[in-house]
């Protein structure tokens, strides 16, 4: 896909957030336990975030002895990003859900979980080695 | 089920209990939201309480009260036989907490 194509794929997808009425539209409304589960998904997937958003919160504050403070700055601006990330991403994969099972469609599958957790894994090793180091020295 | 020789009827619960495991899941995140915006609080009393930091953290815990409306909402709704499906608008404004939180926790670092 062109990036052009996938700009427009992403703008379609946002101006479907506000516009949940073409949603319903479209196919015929899924059995309702499959709605619950899908929105059980995305609250699960809104914990996650608020558990990134408060590591982040987190890193600032108990790590002040360990690390200097532009250090702390940009790892827990990392960790709140990821946070915003995986916030967006939720609703974005609700709808996408949705959408798929009132179609009849395969549930959409994505890049998303392997990356967070890459990252979450990269920033757990940065943590652990400047926390190890910082005590060190 | 519906009990033997009894015809299942529109207001019969879901066995499976999923209405009921959807409002736990509501429950479950208003709890993690709440230790969150704690912990974002806590940022201001140990940054000795600047008027842009205590501004940053009271719409920090404006979000979670909003938060805590939307889903109380929901749960409302979950309360039916047959709950109808989550709103995207709910949804939208469930991130826009998230993200207000995220953002305004983000200024008091900086």
């Amino acid at each position: 896909m062109s990036d052009i194509g996938r700009l427009r794929g992403a703008r379609d997808a946002v101006l479907l957030w506000f516009a949940p009425a073409r949603v319903q539209n479209e196919g015929t409304t899924p059995d309702y336990r499959f709605s619950l589960a899908n929105e059980r998904t995305f609250l699960a997937w809104i914990r996650t975030a608020l558990a990134l958003i408060g590591g982040g919160f987190a890193v600032d504050q108990f790590l002040t002895n360990h690390l200097t403070h532009w250090v702390r700055v940009v790892l827990s601006l990392a960790l709140l990003a990821a946070g915003v990330a995986c916030t967006l991403r939720a609703v974005n994969h609700w709808m996408r859900c949705e959408r798929a099972m009132r179609r009849g469609a395969n549930l959409p599958v994505s890049r998303f979980p392997a990356s967070l957790a890459l990252l979450v894994a990269v920033i757990a090793i940065a943590m652990v080695a400047v926390v190890f180091f910082g005590w060190a020295g | 089920m519906a009990p033997a020789g009894r015809y299942p009827v529109e207001t019969d619960r879901d066995p499976g209990l999923q209405p009921e495991r959807t409002r736990l899941a509501w429950r479950r995140t208003t709890l993690t939201c709440a230790v969150t915006t704690v912990i974002a609080m806590r940022q201001v009393v140990r940054s000795g309480g600047s008027a842009l930091s205590v501004a940053a953290v009271g719409l920090a815990a404006l979000s979670f009260l909003a938060f805590l409306v939307l889903a109380h909402l929901r749960i409302q709704r979950l309360g039916a036989p047959r709950p109808p499906v989550l709103s995207s608008r709910v949804a939208v404004g469930v991130a826009g907490c998230m993200v207000a939180l995220a953002v305004f926790g983000a200024a008091v670092v900086w």
